[in-house]
């Protein structure tokens, strides 16, 4: 409601020069990677939450939109040399439109329904990308090295440029939201969530609004699809079009807390680390041990701590006041 | 001005399935009057508020609105012309403050955030409310909740606002200054549809009373005319009964 705090605006801008200092401090890739990890699903959540957290909208689909987005740039790359920051855009409008031609038939659809029908869609497209020919099927695409550089979305000798890249994206995606969450839209699509009757009756074109936010999450996700395409540089169904990245994208954003700006990041922050670790650690003995201590912390997290981190942030905020 | 009534419903007729819940309804509203829909449970009278405000599309008939017919428009554009309305089980959004639940109706005729804060805390002054600004929305009593439902319909500053049951579960004490504030919402220029099951209430707030029973109305006139009616006599209970005197 209120606009920022002093205390705020200082917090915000010493993590901001900390996180603009640590590529310097730590050398080793693993701890760019996964501090690039937390970011691109940080970046992922804050997208979700414009429609899950907001207008209560529970996609367990984004790998569609991801994988749309990293599917266009890098197959218009292969096949015709658009540049990839092009491909960027195109796979946003693309992911974009997809979102369109789903969320009209969809509009009317509440709660577990809106939920079991973003699955069914996101598990078409990625069959569906799972037999496209052109764009190798089950194969998937290889982007081909270029020379490293900014205009060619492409570095070889160090991680530190895609994790300013990647920190510019979760920026540029906490604005949006930021300017959602405090416009009129924020509040029709906290409206919308409520109700569609309560909705209506203050005059909000329900499916308007609902249809801008799945635009929009869209969007920003299919972004991050082309980001992750030129930073692995191999793309095929089975690692950007799959139901477990839906997954941990809601994952995140419950666990950090739904429904406000900084909640994503906050809840990729923790479990990005988390999954990251555990599975380095304890996932190559094939035990499935690092699923299981990941699995309980969300369950205690949902049973305890529904609001998320963010609530019991809040929570300790106001006692301090 | 008083020459097309605000409010004009026309032959409305609702079916669902084999049941007639609207048939060939007609009455008109003027500009400033307090019109109260009564009858039995089951008479329709919700039916009708919904057709009239786009949650229904009614079988056949016509509503015009300030002359314009608006029979077949959507929910959200029957709201931008101009007619609010609350909902028999209290609707205020759980999420939100008492202010941003109330800033939500402003947002309709103010875009920028400043305003529709100004207009809202308003609005909340008007209602008694402004107290409660900064509380939880959930954090408010039945009586609170339905006068924060009513501050929101007026938020979105209709011309006729459209009342479902506004007054039941509240206390005498709640209930007196519910009918309050309702004539100050009269007096401030909007038109009032009621429909209410406490008579207190419409005997004193009504200029006309429409009756209702199975569908059909049967009555309209004065309040003080229709309670003594036979007609509406029988209506609530039974052939058995007869006005004295």
């Amino acid at each position: 409601m209120k606009t920022f705090t002093k205390r705020q605006i200082s917090i915000s801008g010493a993590v901001l020069v900390l996180l603009a200092l640590y590529p310097l401090a730590v050398s080793g890739s693993f701890a760019m990677h996964l501090m690039i990890m937390v970011f691109l699903f940080a970046t992922l959540g804050v997208a979700w939450n414009i429609m899950g957290g907001y207008a209560g909208m529970f996609s367990f689909g984004q790998a569609a939109f991801f994988g749309i987005g990293a599917y266009t740039s890098s197959f218009l790359f292969t096949a015709y040399h658009v540049n990839p920051w092009i491909g960027l855009l195109a796979g946003g409008v693309a992911a974009a439109a997809a979102a369109a031609l789903i969320g009209i038939p969809c509009s009317n659809l509440r709660g577990h329904y809106f939920a079991i029908a973003s699955i069914a869609f996101a598990e078409i497209v990625r069959i569906h990308f799972n037999n496209w020919k052109l764009i190798g099927a089950a194969e998937g695409l290889t982007i081909p090295m270029q020379d490293e550089s900014l205009r060619n979305f492409m570095f070889h000798s160090s991680k530190a440029p895609y994790y300013y890249i990647m920190l510019a994206f979760l920026l540029l995606s906490l604005g949006v939201c930021a300017w959602v969450a405090t416009s009129r839209m924020g509040f029709y699509l906290r409206a919308i969530k409520e109700s569609h009757d309560v909705a209506k009756v203050l005059g909000v074109d329900v499916v308007r609004y609902r249809m801008a936010a799945i635009m929009i999450s869209a969007f920003l996700t299919a972004m991050v699809g082309t980001f992750y395409a030129q930073y692995i540089l191999y793309l095929d169904p089975e690692s950007v079009l799959i139901l477990p990245i839906s997954v941990q994208i809601v994952l995140v954003s419950m666990l950090g807390g739904a429904g406000s700006v900084m909640g994503p990041v906050i809840g990729a922050a923790i479990l990005l680390p988390i999954s990251e670790f555990t599975r380095v650690k304890l996932g190559f003995k094939g035990s499935g041990l690092d699923m299981i201590i990941y699995g309980t912390l969300i369950m205690l997290i949902s049973v305890y701590q529904p609001q998320g981190v963010w609530g019991i942030l809040q929570k300790i905020g106001r006692k301090k006041k | 001005m008083s020459a097309a009534p605000l409010l004009e419903v026309r032959g409305l007729t609702k079916r669902f399935g084999g049941l007639l819940a609207n048939d060939d309804v007609s009455f008109t509203v003027g500009q400033g009057e307090i019109v109260s829909v009564i009858g039995p449970n089951g008479a329709g009278k919700s039916t009708l508020f919904n057709c009239v405000t786009g949650f229904y599309r009614p079988n056949a008939g016509q509503v015009l609105f300030g002359g314009r017919e608006i029979t077949r428009l959507a929910a959200d554009r029957i709201c931008k012309l101009g007619i609010a309305r609350t909902f028999q089980i209290v609707q205020v959004i759980t999420d939100m403050t008492v202010l941003e639940n109330v800033m939500t109706g402003a947002f309709l005729r103010s875009a920028r955030r400043s305003a529709a804060r100004e207009k809202a805390e308003e609005i909340l002054r008007f209602a008694g409310l402004h107290e409660k600004l900064d509380a939880a929305a959930t954090s408010l009593t039945i009586e609170g909740k339905k006068r924060l439902e009513v501050s929101m319909a007026l938020a979105t500053r209709p011309k006729l606002l459209m009342l479902d049951e506004s007054m039941a579960g509240l206390n005498p004490v709640e209930l007196r200054q519910m009918i309050a504030l309702l004539r100050r919402v009269r007096e401030s220029g909007v038109t009032l549809v009621i429909v209410e099951h406490v008579m207190e209430a419409v005997m004193e707030l009504s200029d006309r009373v429409v009756v209702i029973n199975s569908g059909r109305k049967i009555v309209e006139g004065p309040p003080k005319e229709v309670v003594v009616n036979p007609q509406v006599i029988q209506a609530y209970l039974g052939d058995r009964y007869r006005a004295r005197g």
